[in-house]
This record gives structure tokens, sequence and C-alpha cells, in this order.
């Protein structure tokens, strides 16, 4: 009798050796740079954007001690300037969305039951030029000439007439450059997500998480365009003299905004509404129960996206549109606050019928969620054209925006760290430094952003570098500058609990959280070939009513199923490429292309372009193993 | 759901092909690359609705006689892709070759006609004059530039059929060569219809 258990445990390890061979990324130098592998790849791209984010945060943080005193002279406005676009850039592109890529790269997989993305080269070659445009970006601090002129850099302020220097050339080529490792992602996301789910997971059964990635990932798709263009069209004109929005002759500078705002409203969504999705994940778990209307949530998702295309007007209220386009968009504006409810209502009805577990998770869960309603209703105050009229460029914009993406995406973000982390590493993380991180956290926040809404009211501008003592804005500054540095240390005790976590080593376990979804059917961290048995998949949450069966290992070469797009009918597995050195080769040749145009050295530049379409041919041309699984 | 009947080494019909990953990533590409060029000429429009008359005064409407030209060869360009790529499916791999080699060709004649173009359109003014020749002078250019990448694409998939020996090794990238093309030619018929005819009607 044991015998034959024994057999069947000599058959499991000797299939993990087989895929593990198939999977595994060589130990060496070339292979640790030129690894395709969704996991590592997955985790460096959260490091590197932590990176940036704490670059963006020093930068804060600088900015809040000269606003802490009024008439305060420790920056220059010059400095001052920079460090202000820069912590919006940082921000923007180079934490928050990469962040939550990263997630997705780590999870999609996990989530649907496959063993890589569906272009795992492509992968590779977007960690690497996400990672050097922020470099090229931050190099215009070496040069001392950052971008200057705000995140959304307007023009004529912008124009080479009133900012003659580097900083909004490295803007604008650093963000042509980035927007191709956002864009490659995102195509990624939606191919890996539609044509590699574990057979039976039909698109109803698709965990939520994943909605949110298809929908921004599309979004993305169709967003990026116009702020290529935008870029394009103002690099033309600084550099080469061709007229876009110089109005003496022909050009219009409200092409700018308009193009800036047709991609950057679908942009606050893109890096909005992952944390949605991975709230989505977290509640259910926490609750001990699905998630309330998950059809509903899903579509709440979708729809959002789809608006999100639709109300761009609403960041340029004030610069005199006709009135008839002003109610529009203003209308326009205010039915994004209906898929919201449904998405906080859903939550909400979950914990009503669940029974709430308060770990970590889910405080950071809860306090988004507090967060994200008061940044709704600010936002839905200045959907209200006279309102927003009021407020326009006051902090009372700052304090809305931080209230969506630092109140929503990065206490979601956190969240997910303290949900998904054990998967990722494999130990638990310290409860008790955890929720004092989170109360240090949440009481930081809302020190620090809180009072930008009475600043703002009171009248004071964004983006002026001092105030007087006159104005009367002096103390409720000193409170948001005391709330930056509570909400600083909160985060460097998250830092500390990882580290000390890590030492103490407490294993985790599959499935430390009693969670649903397939990503805690893996070991923790995942084996190289994440299931050695491709799960069949029969329900939503198939780890709690046993709504799946182990399928077939597919230990031949190293292979994923391939299944159709809504109800996810097996079509047969198709091997996935192993790593390349062009597809890490090809961002460099890219920077060189996009670094020679900034210092006007335009035959290394047609190099870089030659050397990356080079690259490129090589990277697509079939490996050996290819044509001969191909050819018998 | 039963694996066993799969069979992994079964050859693909052409069907099959609209199922791969990389048919998926070509057409969310295209998305991309339309959006792109929708952007851009719903600028041209913007631009031109926003002043007083467009093209300025002194700049002539653009002539019509050599895009007319430049769409026969880039229409006849299609139909000869088309044919190879039917050719292809078909194992007839010298038809294959030949009309894809004449698919470039006729790229080639597109790009050589608007560089002629640019010669006349110049005498009105550079792309530094007036925004209106700003814009069109980067669609027009961005748009050879996808030609000139299409004619690329046309032969770094001719060069796989000629190096590989199994037909679906390459199929793939025929198709998404072929299709990439198809597109640009698509896209040249947005951009005479919207940057050439379309001064005509007003």
């Amino acid at each position: 009798m044991t015998s034959i258990v024994d057999d069947i445990a000599q058959g499991e390890l000797a299939l993990k050796r087989r895929l593990t061979a198939h999977w595994e990324t060589p130990h060496n130098w070339l292979g640790w740079l030129s690894t395709v592998d969704h996991k590592a790849l997955g985790r460096r791209y959260i490091y590197t954007a932590f990176v940036f984010f704490l670059l963006g945060g020093v930068e804060a943080a600088i900015m809040r001690v000269q606003l802490a005193r009024p008439d305060n002279h420790l920056l220059t406005p010059e400095t001052y300037n920079q460090l202000m676009t820069m912590h919006g850039v940082t921000m923007m592109f180079l934490f928050v969305q990469p962040v939550l890529s990263g997630f997705s790269f780590y999870l999609t997989p996990l989530m649907i039951g496959a063993r890589e993305l569906a272009f795992p080269r492509l992968n590779a070659f977007s960690y690497y030029v996400f990672l050097l445009a922020g470099v090229f970006m931050y190099a215009s601090f070496f040069v001392g000439q950052a971008p200057d002129a705000g995140w959304f850099n307007y023009t004529p302020l912008a124009s080479v007439k009133y900012d003659a220097g580097f900083n909004i050339d490295f803007y604008c080529l650093g963000l042509i450059y980035l927007g191709i490792a956002t864009t490659v992602g995102a195509a990624n996301s939606i191919v890996t997500i539609l044509k590699l789910r574990a057979p039976g997971m039909s698109i109803d059964r698709m965990p939520l998480f994943m909605w949110s990635s298809l929908t921004i990932s599309a979004a993305v798709i169709f967003s990026m365009p116009p702020l290529t263009a935008a870029l394009g069209f103002l690099e033309l004109e600084r550099r080469w003299h061709f007229v876009f929005f110089d109005p003496t002759r022909g050009g219009n500078p409200m092409l700018w905004q308009h193009l800036f705002w047709v991609f950057g409203h679908p942009w606050v969504y893109i890096v909005f509404l992952p944390a949605t999705g991975m709230l989505s994940m977290i509640i259910p778990t926490f609750c001990r129960r699905p998630m309330v209307g998950h059809a509903f949530m899903a579509l709440a998702t979708v729809a959002t996206g789809l608006i999100g295309f639709g109300v761009w007007v609403h960041h340029m209220f004030a610069t005199g549109l006709p009135q008839l386009s002003l109610s529009f968009f203003g209308a326009a504006s205010m039915t994004v606050s209906i898929p919201s409810a449904v998405t906080i209502f859903g939550w909400v009805a979950t914990m009503w019928y669940g029974r709430v577990v308060f770990a970590t998770p889910m405080l950071f869960a809860l306090a988004f969620i507090v967060q994200f309603v008061i940044g709704g209703i600010s936002g839905v105050m200045t959907a209200a054209v006279p309102f927003d009229w009021q407020v326009t460029d006051t902090y009372f914009i700052v304090a809305h925006i931080h209230y969506v993406l630092a109140g929503g995406t990065l206490f979601g973000v956190m969240a997910g760290i303290y949900y998904w982390a054990p998967k990722m590493f494999g130990f638990l993380l310290d409860e008790r430094l955890g929720k004092a991180s989170f109360w240090l956290m949440f009481i930081g926040f809302n020190v620090a952003f809180f009072p930008m809404h009475i600043t703002g009211l009171m009248g004071m501008p964004r983006r002026v570098y001092t105030y007087s003592q006159a104005s009367g804005f002096a103390s409720m500054n000193m409170l948001s500058t005391i709330g930056v540095y509570i909400l600083a240390v909160g985060l460097l005790l998250t830092l500390v609990n990882l580290v000390r976590s890590r030492a103490a080593g407490v294993a985790a376990g599959d499935n430390p959280w009693g969670a649903g979804t397939l990503e805690w059917l893996t070991t923790s961290p995942p084996e190289h070939f994440n299931f050695a048995h491709i799960p069949i998949v029969k329900s939503r949450e198939p780890l709690w009513d046993g709504g799946f069966t182990p399928g077939p290992a597919f230990d031949d070469a190293r292979l994923t199923p391939r299944t159709s797009a809504l109800d996810a009918m097996l079509e047969r597995p198709v091997e996935m490429p192993i790593d390349s050195v062009w597809s890490v080769a090809m961002p460099v040749t890219l920077l060189l292309a996009f670094g020679a145009l900034l210092v006007h050295s335009y035959a290394w530049s047609a190099i870089g372009i030659a050397a990356s379409l080079f690259c490129m041919a090589r990277w697509m041309w079939p490996s050996s193993a290819t044509v001969l699984e191909t050819e018998v | 759901m039963s694996s066993a009947a799969l069979d992994l080494h079964a050859p693909h019909p052409a069907t099959d092909l609209k199922e791969e990953v990389g048919w998926w990533g070509m057409v969310i590409f295209l998305l991309n690359e339309g959006a792109l060029f929708a952007s851009l000429i719903t600028s041209y429009f913007y631009l031109g609705l926003e002043n007083r008359s467009w093209p300025p005064a002194g700049t002539p409407k653009p002539e019509l006689a050599l895009p007319l030209v430049m769409t026969v060869a880039l229409l006849s360009s299609s139909g000869t892709c088309l044919f190879a790529e039917r050719s292809h499916q078909r194992g007839r791999r010298a038809r294959y070759r030949a009309a894809t080699l004449v698919t470039m060709l006729l790229g080639l004649v597109f790009l050589s006609i608007q560089a002629w173009e640019y010669h006349d359109a110049l005498r009105y003014g550079g792309p530094t004059t007036h925004a209106y020749q700003s814009i069109f002078f980067t669609i027009t250019g961005l748009h050879g530039a996808h030609v000139a990448f299409g004619v690329l694409f046309l032969g770094w998939a001719l060069l796989r059929e000629w190096r590989g020996t199994a037909i679906s090794s390459h199929s793939l990238a025929i198709k998404n060569a072929s299709t990439y093309w198809h597109f640009v030619d698509g896209v040249w018929l947005a951009i005479l219809t919207s940057l050439y005819l379309s001064p005509r009607w007003y």
C-alpha cells in the first residue's frame, strides 16, 4: 500500500524536476540580467518603483520643510519648481503606475493559473525601459536642469521662449521613452488575461484584480498616443522650431491642454483602478465570504475606465471654453460617481454580510475606502463648474489628488504588500509592526492632507514656493509638514517590518490568509513553473468551494496552456520563449537614440534607432528550439 | 476538457493563427498606432478650426496629382501583399517571394514620390513656417516612417521564410507583416482624405 503512495510522490518529484529544468533561469549574471521570469521581473518592478517612491518622497519632504514656515528661503523658487515637478512626475509615472504594473506582472499568471505572461521577453524589455527612463529623467538633476513646469507641463511656460534649458527636453524625451514600456506592458497584460487563463476560468470567473488590469491596460493602449503626440509636438517646437502651440504662427497653446488631459484623465484611473482591484481581492478574504455583486463590481470597473475618456475638460474649466462644453463635461464628470459608488457599496456590503478580520491588509483597505470617499466627494465638488472656478489651482486640488492617489492608491498598494508579501517571499510579516505602521500612516496622511482642503479654500495657490505671514496660511502648513513626517515614519516602519520579518523567517505556508483564488494554490514563494498541474477551474473562488481539479502537467517543454478568450476552452499548450540578450539590449539602444537627441547628436540617435531595429529583428527571430518544435 | 485529446505536434491550420498570442499582440499594437494617427489628425483639424484660414493665406491647397499616384502605388501594393500571403498559404513559395518583393518595391516607389512631393510643397514654406506646415509634415513624415518600417517588416518576414523550412514557424510573421502593411495603407487613406481632400470641401 505505502509503495503506491511512494510511487505517486516519486512521480510528482520527477515531474517537478522536469518542469524546473524547463523553466529555471540560468544561474549566472547573464541569466540574472536577461531573465524573463514574470515573478523576478514583477518583484524588480516593485523594488525599482519603491526606489523612485523614496526619491519622490524625499522631494516632498524637502518641499514641506520649505513650506512649514512663511517667508522661508531654504529653497530658491527655481529649485522648488524642479522639486515640485519631479515629485509629480515621479509619483505619477515612476511610482504608482509601475508599482501596480509590478503587482500585475507578478500576480496575473498566478491568479489565472498560467506559467508565464504572454510575452515574457517583452516583459523584460519593458522593465529595463522603465528603469532606464527613470534614470534618464533623474539624470537631469546632475546637470541642475530637472523638468520645472509642473507634471502637466503647460505651454507656453514649457516652450523654449520661457524655459530654454534642457529641463523640458528631459521631460518630453523621457516620457516618450517611458511610454514605450507602459504601452507594451499593457499589451502584454491584455493578451495574457484574455488568452492564457487556465481551462475553465471563463471570463465571469476571473478575479476582480484581473478585471481592473484588463480595463486599465485597454485604457493605456488608447490614452498613451495623445500624450506621445503632445510630447512629440512640444519637442519638435522646442528643438526644430516647428509650430504647434505658438499662436503668432497659427499654433494654439490649448492644443497641449486638450491632448495632455485626453491622456491625463484616463491616466488618473489607470493609476487608481488596479488598487480598487486589489481591494476587491483583499476584502472578501478578510470578510470570509465572496464579493457581494461580483459582476457589478467588474462592470463598474469597466464603466469607470470608459467614462475616463469623456471627462478630460474638467481639468480645463477655467480656460474660457464655451459654457455648453463646460456643462457637458461637468455632468459627465459627475457620472463617474455612479460606478465608484457601486464599487464602494460592494465593499461595504461584503463587510456587512461577512465576518471582518482586522488584519493589517484589511486595515489599509478600510483606510483606502474612507480616504477615497473623501477624495471622491471633493472630486464631485470640483465637477461643479462654479465651485471649480473658485478652487482651481489652489491647495484644495492638491488635497483632492492626494486623497485619491495617496489615500487611495498608496494605501491600496500597502494593503497589497501586506497581503501578497507572504506569497512573494515565503515569510509572514509581523502584525504588531504592521499595525503600528498602519496607524502612523493613517494619522500622518490625514494630518498632512486634510488641512490642505482648508488652506485651499482660504485661497492658497498651489505651486508657490513660499507665502507671507499675513496670509494666515502658516499654522495649517506647519500641520501639513508635521503630518508628512509622521507618514514617513509609518512607511519606514513597514521597511523595518520587512527586514525583521525576513530575519525571523516565520514560514507563511501556501495560503496563510485562507484566501480563495488560485495564486494561493502555489507554494510560497511559487516555484519556477508556478503550477505543476495546470488547474482546471470550475468556480470563482476555487480554493473555497473545491472548484478546481489538478489538470495536465504539460511537461514536454516550456509550455503553458492557451485558451479561448471568453469561455476559456483549452486550445493547445504553447511554448514560451526563453530569455534573450536582444530584448534587454534594445532598451539600451533606445536610450542611446533618446539620449543622443537630447544632446543634439543626431548621428548617434540614428545609430541608436538602427541598433534597436536590429535588436528587434534578432529578438523575434525563432530560436532553434521553436523551429524544431513546429517542424516535427 | 480532456487533455488526452491534445496533439501537441499537430500542424495548425491557418485559422489557428488568429488565436496565436502573437497575432493578438499585433492587433493591440495596431489599435495603439491607430490611436496615435487619430490624435495627430484630430490635432490637424483642431488647429484648422482655430485658424481663420486653413491652409493659411499664401499657402495653396495641396496638389492632388502626386498624392493620387502615391495612393495607386500603395493600394496596389496591398493587392500584391494579399496575393503574397495567399500564395504562401497555398505553399507557392516562389510566388510568395516575388509578390513580396514587388510589394516592398511599391513601398519604396511611394517613398520616392513622397520625397518629390515634399520638394514641391517646400516651395510654400518648410515645417517651421506655420502650424499648417508643421502638422502637415509631421503627419506625412510619420506615415512615411511607417511605410519604411513596413518595408523592413516585410523583408524580415521574407528572410524568415527564405531561411526556414517549416511553414508554420513563419506564417505568423508573414501574417503580421502583411497586416501591418494593410494598416499603413489604411492610414494613408485617412491622411489622403483629411490632409489632401478635405481642404477642397470647405
